[in-house]
């Protein structure tokens, strides 16, 4: 496939403060992007260089090959679905998706066409005539997406479009979403802090910290590969520990050797170790290299959340079953379940 | 019960100021200096329908050039960085902090026959023109003492437009001009009429600016009011029946202008 949207080097730095650094890449046509990451990250930023709306101090925004850096967003074929909407008030549902097609001087019965078939998309028919305060938030969402896809744009961005909405809301406009982009057949640049979020609805998920890029990868690749600790940490809960490489395949943990799959750190090199709370498993005490006592036993509904201390160290642990409060029990976990990452360097 | 207590003092001081001296302009206007009511002074008013219609005109001409003066000084200072915003909106107030006589005094110094600019015209080998004690002078005083009162209200309208509602408009593919004809102007209506009612109203009766700087051949209906109750011509049936004729016009005239944002939900004014 081929790249649509490119970032090359990119720098952007308010005050002084850099908010980008040295961003580089590349999405493709028709692909639903996902930029990940805490607040702060610089997602929203590169969003917004993509959109036209901040050019950066250095480096270069391509859209289908071509620099577009002084291409004034009005002029780019890019639409945005804004963070709190931005519907325009003295208008109209219909008014407010028709309003990029009269820009664009579209004869109205065409508008009309387009319009109704948007509208037919989101779910909204039969609300053309009401007033864009009186919607609920899920339908103001609805009618900012269909207000930017009526112009049929060859990009969306989408700024935490779900941010506002509760939780089961949430889940049924990412299904939604998700099916209207593999209608239309558009590429989707989407923005989120919620790692759920990203993994449900994303082909590639990038996901930035502190204006780097971390990690670029599939879902499935960023959760069970994350690249260094912060990945895994916010990627899902994780038990982050400080090993010791001694060799290939072979791990110390808690003072404990490990089989383990990774290779190529060398040998007795400091390293992150990861391993999911739903990997690890509880065993019987004697037969466990580690050991530690139930702190606490939380209920999540489809499994108990429990901490063992063991080792100085607070293993989170996902399971169907709960263990006793207080009781000694032992931890085990599957060698390719163990992830070696690099120490990361130290962040200032 | 509490909210009407703690208004009690606002609604008696609008009882005994403003509804009673209302009333009394009502009673004089139609009545004789014996207290028999007549319609003659109300009659009488048409006579002065040449000072009536000079005093809209050039009321409303003060009023436009103020709106499309101060609508792009409002959007910059609305779209300005935070910081210098106060400080610009400052600069626009400072002149108020001026007594408004000596402003119109420093006018009459400036554009006088013998004034300022006629005399560094003169240096070049210009003019005198004559520009004191004509409808340029009174409206340019008009415009000049109002002017920030048109800028105010516009501005507080346009600082609270989310920008965001500016980069959608872009978004979706409108140069800066069509932002401004599609997305700002109708959102700022509210402080476009209320900006337009607070300098038409004062303009419309103002008679210390039309006196000095109009001389005594651009009265205006203030003017005329005036004259009624402190000059040789004392008759205040007479003023009281303008005043009233003059407040029944600006009821009409800014009804007929709320007309045009009357599906706002906050109305402002009237």
């Amino acid at each position: 496939m081929q790249n649509i949207v490119s970032l090359k080097d990119v720098n952007v730095a308010f005050d002084g403060e850099t908010i980008l650094n040295n961003i580089s890449l590349d999405i493709r046509d028709k692909e639903f992007v996902t930029f990940l990451g805490p607040s702060g990250c610089g997602k929203t930023t590169t969003l917004r260089i993509i959109g036209g709306f901040l050019s950066p101090d250095s480096g270069t925004v391509s859209f289908e090959g071509k620099v577009i850096n002084n291409v004034p967003p009005h002029k780019r074929n890019v639409n945005t679905v804004f963070q709190r909407y931005a519907l325009f008030p003295h208008l109209n549902v219909y008014d407010n998706i028709a309003f990029g097609l009269r820009v664009k001087k579209m004869p109205e019965k065409e508008i009309q066409k387009r319009v109704a078939e948007m509208l037919e998309i989101v779910n909204l028919r039969g609300y053309e005539k009401r007033s864009v305060n009186r919607l609920s938030g899920g339908q103001q969402q609805r009618v900012a997406i269909a207000r930017a896809l009526v112009n049929r744009p060859r990009v969306l961005l989408l700024d935490e479009p779900l941010g506002a909405l509760d939780l089961k809301l949430r889940k049924e406009m990412q299904t939604e979403l998700k099916a209207i982009q593999q209608q239309l057949e558009i590429t989707f640049i989407y923005v989120t802090h919620d790692q759920e979020e990203a993994l449900t609805m994303s082909d590639t998920v990038v996901v930035m910290n502190k204006g780097d890029i971390q990690q670029i990868g599939t879902p499935v690749d960023i959760y069970n590969e994350p690249i260094n600790a912060f990945v895994a940490d916010f990627i899902g809960e994780s038990n982050i520990l400080d090993g010791i490489m001694r060799k290939d395949f072979l791990v110390e943990i808690c003072g404990r050797e490990f089989e383990c799959v990774d290779k190529g750190f060398g040998e007795d090199v400091p390293v992150d170790v990861v391993i999911r709370p739903e990997d690890v498993k509880l065993t019987d005490v004697n037969d466990a290299k580690i050991t530690g006592v139930v702190e606490s036993v939380t209920f999540k509904g489809v499994h108990y959340e429990m901490v063992i201390e063991a080792y100085d160290f607070s293993w989170l642990v996902h399971s169907t079953k709960a263990a006793e409060l207080g009781s000694a029990v032992g931890i085990s976990f599957d060698p390719f379940d163990i992830h070696i990452m690099k120490k990361m360097r130290k962040e200032a | 019960m509490k909210k009407t207590l703690i208004s009690s003092p606002y609604i008696v001081w609008m009882i005994v100021f403003i509804v009673v001296p209302m009333a009394m302009v009502a009673y004089f206007a139609f009545t004789d200096g014996n207290g028999n009511f007549t319609l003659e002074y109300i009659t009488e008013v048409g006579q002065y329908s040449n000072i009536f219609v000079r005093s809209i005109w050039l009321a409303a001409i003060a009023t436009v050039i103020c709106l499309v003066v101060a609508y792009p000084v409002a959007f910059i200072l609305a779209t300005m960085n935070k910081r210098h915003q106060s400080t610009m909106l400052m600069i626009v107030m400072l002149p108020m902090w001026m007594n408004f006589l000596l402003r119109t005094y420093a006018w009459m110094t400036l554009l006088g026959n013998n004034g300022i600019i006629n005399t560094v015209l003169g240096y070049f080998g210009l003019g005198p023109y004559k520009m004191l004690n004509t409808q340029g002078a009174v409206v340019l005083g008009m415009v000049y003492n109002y002017l920030p009162y048109m800028i105010l209200p516009l501005y507080s309208v346009m600082v609270k437009i989310d920008k965001s509602l500016l980069e959608a408009a872009q978004d979706l593919g409108c140069n800066s001009k069509k932002v401004l004809f599609k997305v700002v102007l109708p959102l700022s209506l509210p402080g476009v009429t209320s900006g337009i009612t607070m300098v038409f109203v004062p303009a419309i009766s103002t008679f210390i600016i039309s006196r000095m700087l109009g001389g005594g051949s651009n009265l205006l209906i203030g003017d005329l009011i005036e004259m009624q109750f402190l000059g040789n011509s004392y008759n205040p049936n007479l003023g009281a029946g303008i005043s009233l004729v003059l407040m029944v016009i600006v009821l009409l005239i800014m009804t007929i202008m709320n007309q045009f944002d009357s599906d706002d939900e906050d109305r402002v004014l009237i």
